[in-house]
């Protein structure tokens, strides 16, 4: 083991972390965004639309990240002509922007579909005594099914989340520079393979039980009006 | 659009080494979650110990990392303990051998939750009965507790496959041809990058299909007796 090595790439194994945590963030947050109007959609009773959005579903969560990627950053050249002509092509000929692309729609794919379990399993009493209250469309998804949704919904994706720190380790594959990106650039050229590789392992797993201890937080803070009602309902005498 | 230019055979090719790497990856990953629940579960602490740092670790670090991790890292790490030794080995892992090994060994971590979770839902009573009734622990846990776990197993491992047949496309980034690799190849020669990527999705979706039509399948096998509410 060449702890040498190891300590003189950690500079620049940090720059690749920031970036890794970059690209996690953005397609956490877009990807929710989107999410949640599809998972809404997806429980449309029109066949007309959510048979697109069970389409969206299926097929970024049936075809494995990777094709996703290469579709995105690679196809998109055979349409070069076209994207520029309507002036997208800067965007799609940058690599960061198909990553982010990628994994937005990827996240948003899995997360409608744990938002929409999440959304049937509302009990159907909360939603009848908030339309007996007088409230129906937006106001009833705002107040009351929404937020049930995502209580159920966390754990799940919490898991969700974990799963897509890890695999923003692809962008790496479309030449950027994260952690698995700087460790295979430094590892190609000193021929400390496992040191490097090693080294990114712990990162990551640094990373993700790190993000797990914040996510179990909220989860933990979403729980509070539950943790209460168990503590009272246990026994008087301590 | 869908012209394959002649490169269709190519993609058929990858197809099926895509799924040979996933059954055998499969199979390797069963076998690690049952040994790994079983570890899980046992009376051994140090066992206990370990099972837990090979889930936590596994499931902590990108399939990529650990692909790269094995196929480059574990011949070099090799050759350094022998020079260290004082002697002189070149180690080559076969693709095949190693994206295998990779896969099996990254879901073995995530069939041995499945197989801990199958094994605390049969009722301990079984056990206990069969063993009253003679049987050795060998033999119970044949007769009496795997057919039982494979009713709560089977939904969890379908679950594991879906992921990891996806997974299998990471090991084209070292150079085994499958259906990834088959279409990258495809796509470098006639410049038709959405063309044939395109085609690989649908193969992967074609997979998904199919296995959810088994999953199904298995399930019903699996529950054959128990009565239905």
């Amino acid at each position: 083991m060449d702890w040498q090595i190891i300590i003189d790439s950690l500079p620049e194994l940090m720059d690749g972390m920031w970036l890794t945590i970059q690209i996690t963030a953005l397609s956490v947050i877009i990807g929710l965004a989107i999410a949640v109007p599809l998972s809404i959609l997806r429980l449309h009773p029109n066949p007309a639309i959510w048979t697109p959005v069970y389409a969206f579903i299926f097929f970024f969560r049936g075809t494995p990240l990777l094709v996703q990627l290469f579709l995105i950053y690679y196809g998109s050249g055979q349409f070069s002509g076209e994207l520029r002509s309507v002036g997208l092509w800067t965007f799609f000929r940058e690599a960061y922007f198909c990553g982010v692309l990628t994994l937005t729609l990827n996240t948003a794919a899995y997360t409608a579909e744990i938002l929409r379990g999440a959304i049937q399993g509302v009990p159907k009493g909360e939603v009848e005594a908030a339309r007996a209250c007088g409230m129906s469309g937006p106001l009833l998804y705002r107040r009351i099914i929404m937020p049930k949704a995502f209580r159920l919904a966390w754990p799940a994706y919490t898991n969700e989340v974990i799963f897509l720190l890890q695999a923003t380790s692809l962008v790496s594959v479309i030449t950027l520079m994260d952690i698995t990106g700087v460790a295979s650039k430094i590892a190609a050229s000193s021929f400390a393979f496992y040191e490097l590789y090693l080294t990114a392992a712990a990162l990551y797993l640094a990373l993700v039980y790190g993000l797990l201890a914040v996510f179990k937080r909220i989860e933990y803070r979403l729980s509070g009006h539950l943790r209460a009602a168990r503590d009272s309902q246990g026994p008087a005498l301590r | 659009m869908f012209d394959l230019q002649g490169y269709g055979p190519l993609l058929l090719q990858g197809f099926k080494l895509t799924v040979l790497v996933g059954v055998a990856a499969m199979a390797l990953a069963i076998l690690l979650g049952i040994g790994g629940a079983w570890a899980k579960v046992t009376p051994l602490r140090t066992v206990n110990w370990l099972a837990g740092l090979y889930t936590t670790v596994v499931r902590g670090v990108p399939e990529l990392v650990l692909i790269l991790l094995v196929y480059y890292g574990v011949p070099t790490l090799i050759q350094d303990a022998a020079n260290g030794l004082g002697y002189d080995v070149r180690v080559n892992l076969d693709p095949f051998i190693s994206g295998v090994l990779t896969i099996g060994f990254i879901y073995g971590a995530f069939a041995t939750e499945v197989f801990r979770g199958a094994y605390l839902a049969v009722p301990a009573g079984q056990m206990e009965a069969a063993r009253a009734c003679g049987m050795t622990q060998v033999m119970a846990a044949r007769r009496i507790l795997l057919p039982q776990m494979w009713r709560y197993a089977i939904p969890g491992l379908g679950n594991v496959w879906m992921v990891l047949i996806k997974a299998t496309a990471l090991i084209s980034v070292i150079e085994l041809q499958e259906l990834m690799r088959a279409s990258q190849i495809a796509a470098q020669a006639t410049r038709l990058p959405f063309t044939f990527y395109a085609g690989a999705a649908a193969l992967y979706l074609l997979l998904t299909i199919v296995s959810m039509v088994l999953q199904q399948r298995l399930e019903t096998w699996a529950n054959r007796g128990v009565q239905r509410a």
